[in-house]
């Protein structure tokens, strides 16, 4: 049974307005100016210990080091990749930096233009120079089933409290899925259950400052696939 | 400003032929996240100017040679659609466009918070739909919507707004008749925060003291401007910041 | 630039579509939401901004007096441009018309033209001597697939509702510029050996052909032309050309 607790409305702010004039420090997305906090990006207005900051609403994604992501391989190099990972830069995967031994030269013959890999940021240094590996467990070249983008700002509705929500998705629909930091979701299952479980993450993007969306969702997925009474509650971790 | 024209500017009851007084604006219109596929946009209206802008960005920066390893580069362009004036404009960037388009770039760079992302770019499109006088500034203010709309960093919105001298009157948002007949001509940017000025140019013909009346009144109405710019956004994402926790 | 399709939607897609189903709901023959507003641009002589599916496309006219073609010295000129500019794509770049925009503004005009659209030679002011030259062109806004259909759609909207500026150049009075027709272009894309009619940009990007077909009121064909770097066979052109008049018929209808 879901706690529900009281609707907050935050106000959304855009660069420029005053989040604090009584001396708190700037936090993400926020600077000093004559003594007050200003926002620099448009979002909601967010309070973390002494500080005031903003969380945006839009934005592209920026990886930070230890974000496991989904790339589509855009160009090759005689002993790298270059991987399109929905950041503002493409991240290089250097050949020594993929699980198979790939002499120079060889490198189309693992990987090819179009093709989806799972990865994860090792680093992002300060000229915003982004380094990746898949070397590590759970990452790979990523076949068939389905990718779907959302916005980075709504992945974590879509992992829910806990993994809540990501689990009810796996277990309703009987897929597999993966959710990247940089919001492309990979869905993996029987054609018309996958076809349901993209359909309900698409309606979490869209619906993701509504109340109740977790029941909402549930019904959602109910109509649509008749749920066993009798289905375990499959404890799968998040990937 | 080079233009003669019998016709009475300001009539001796102050009146424009639009009806407005000296230091009154034209009505004033502003959108938010108009397009589907710029990263951010905005429609803005001032008068009859019509004017839409998109960014998409920060992104790799083309061409290459023009990379900044320390900073984004804001690169702008503007550019007036063939039927968007009375004497059709042959399409292409005349050296008018490209001009508004540096100055406006360069009026963005001071804004935008460039140093989050080396090496790449922020493109900022101004078209001018339709023009009535006034389309740099229509089209900065747009522009500045635009680039929050994106969730770029930046550390105000700038309006932009100009001021003028038509029959020895010094006036606020001069129209089209004003702009071709009158005696002087005053674009001006601000970010409000501070009140700094990012984009100024002036052709014409005044004293200080017009001088220095028409920046008053240009930077009140830049304010006002800068009201719609913010409540455009508020209006447009809203909902979406209303959040409830589980 | 070219944009990257990750090879998962890519398969995704060709598979759904040998179904003859396509990832936005549509049937292979369904034509997006059409919204078309006129008289957008006052310092236009005639305007439209046209809206298919998320494909945004704004057309305006300017009717100048001008010196006709020497082998025509008593008809208007008609003229049609149209521009990819980088607003509505994140690929398309600055610079002067490709050879797709240029197409695409000759394919438009093509339509227009044969079709006898506008009565040019209502359009003299003095024969020999000066006739009115109508400018249309074309911007698009925001392009998920299809320009084709939808500049045409805004050409001819525009065009439908200009008027002749007599006062302003003191050659008589305003007048609606004289129209004798609406064609309406179809344009299908082939996506493995399934035809399906007003792709967008995802379904453009797996097609190997795209024909464009350009009819009348009467359902006789004015302007057609096939792209892409694929073929078509025959029957598949026959279905095309069927399709063109069906959907341009309902089209014609949407527009008024």
């Amino acid at each position: 049974m879901e706690k529900r607790n009281a609707r907050q409305t935050r106000e959304l702010v855009v660069p420029g307005d005053i989040l604090d004039g009584t001396g708190m420090r700037p936090g993400e997305n926020a600077y000093v100016l004559d003594g007050k906090v200003r926002a620099s990006v448009m979002g909601v207005r967010n309070v973390f210990q002494n500080t005031v900051g903003v969380i945006p609403l839009r934005g592209g994604y920026m990886p930070t080091s230890g974000d496991t992501v989904f790339g589509v391989i855009v160009d090759i190099g005689p002993s790298n990749w270059l991987v399109d990972i929905g950041a503002p830069y493409p991240a290089p995967l250097h050949v020594s930096e993929v699980p198979w031994k790939v002499e120079f030269g060889d490198t189309s013959k693992y990987l090819t233009i179009g093709n989806v890999v799972l990865i994860k940021v090792l680093s992002v240094d300060e000229s915003k120079k982004i380094s990746v590996t898949m070397k590590d467990s759970g990452l790979r070249k990523i076949e068939g089933g389905r990718l779907v983008k959302i916005s980075h700002t709504k992945v974590s509705r879509v992992i829910g409290k806990s993994g809540s929500m990501i689990s009810m998705l796996k277990n309703m629909t009987d897929c597999r899925i993966t959710v990247g930091q940089n919001g492309m979701i990979w869905v993996d299952g029987e054609d018309e259950n996958a076809d349901v479980a993209v359909e309900a993450i698409e309606m979490i993007e869209e619906q993701a400052q509504s109340g109740n969306l977790t029941d909402r969702i549930k019904e959602f997925i109910e109509k649509k696939i008749p749920q066993d009474e009798e289905d375990e509650y499959d404890d799968e971790g998040d990937e | 400003m080079s233009g003669h024209t019998d016709m009475v500017l300001v009539d001796e009851n102050g009146l424009r032929i639009d009806g407005r007084t000296a230091e009154q604006h034209r009505p004033f219109k502003v959108e938010a996240g108009v397009l589907n596929n710029a990263d951010g946009s905005a429609y803005v209206e001032i008068g009859k100017n019509k004017v839409l802008a998109a960014v998409y960005g920060p992104r790799e920066c083309h061409p290459r040679h023009l990379q900044n390893p320390t900073k984004a580069i804001v690169q702008c362009k503007y550019n007036m659609q063939s039927f968007s004036v009375s004497d059709r404009k042959r399409p292409g960037p005349d050296r008018r466009s490209i001009e508004i388009s540096k100055i406006i770039s360069e009026a963005l760079e001071k804004v935008v918070l460039t140093e989050l992302y080396p090496r790449a770019s922020i493109d900022v499109y101004i078209e001018i739909l339709q023009a009535n006088a006034g389309t740099r500034c229509a089209g900065l203010t747009a522009a500045s919507v635009a680039l929050a709309d994106a969730g770029i960093p930046m550390r105000d919105i700038v309006p932009a707004l100009a001021a003028g001298k038509a029959d020895g009157h010094v006036l606020l948002d001069l129209n089209k008749e004003e702009d071709n007949y009158g005696q002087a001509d005053v674009p001006i940017a601000i970010i409000p925060s501070t009140d700094e000025i990012v984009l100024l140019q002036m052709d014409g013909n005044m004293t200080r003291e017009e001088f220095d009346h028409g920046i008053e009144m240009a930077v009140a109405g830049c304010h006002e401007l800068y009201e719609l710019q913010k409540d455009a956004l508020k209006r447009r994402y809203s909902k979406r910041a209303e959040e409830e926790s589980e | 630039m070219t944009e990257i399709m990750s090879e998962i939607k890519r398969d995704h897609m060709l598979k759904l579509i040998a179904d003859g189903k396509r990832l936005d709901g549509r049937g292979v023959e369904d034509v997006r939401k059409i919204q078309v507003i006129t008289d957008v641009i006052e310092s236009a002589d005639g305007s439209a901004r046209v809206k298919l599916g998320k494909t945004e496309v704004i057309a305006g006219v300017k009717i100048i007096p001008g010196t006709p073609f020497p082998d025509t010295p008593n008809i208007g000129v008609l003229t049609t441009g149209a521009e990819l500019i980088p607003m509505a794509h994140p690929t398309f770049e600055s610079g002067p018309p490709g050879e797709d925009a240029i197409e695409l503004a000759r394919v438009v005009d093509r339509g227009i033209r044969e079709s006898g659209m506008v009565d040019v030679e209502a359009l003299c002011i003095t024969p020999g001597e000066e006739v009115w030259m109508c400018f249309v062109d074309i911007y698009a806004l925001d392009y998920d697939g299809n320009l084709f259909d939808a500049a045409n759609l805004a050409a001819v909207c525009a065009l439908k509702s200009a008027t002749i500026p007599g006062e302003q150049y003191g050659k008589g009075e305003n007048k609606p510029l004289p129209i004798t027709c609406t064609p309406i272009s179809v344009t299908e894309c082939k996506v493995g050996n399934t035809l399906i009619v007003d792709p967008n940009f995802d379904e453009e990007q797996i097609s190997s052909a795209r024909l464009t077909v350009t009819t009348d009121d009467n359902g006789n064909f004015r302007a057609m032309q096939k792209g892409g770097c694929g073929s078509i066979t025959l029957d598949e052109l026959s279905l095309c050309l069927d399709r063109a008049v069906e959907k341009g018929a309902e089209i014609r209808k949407i527009i008024g």
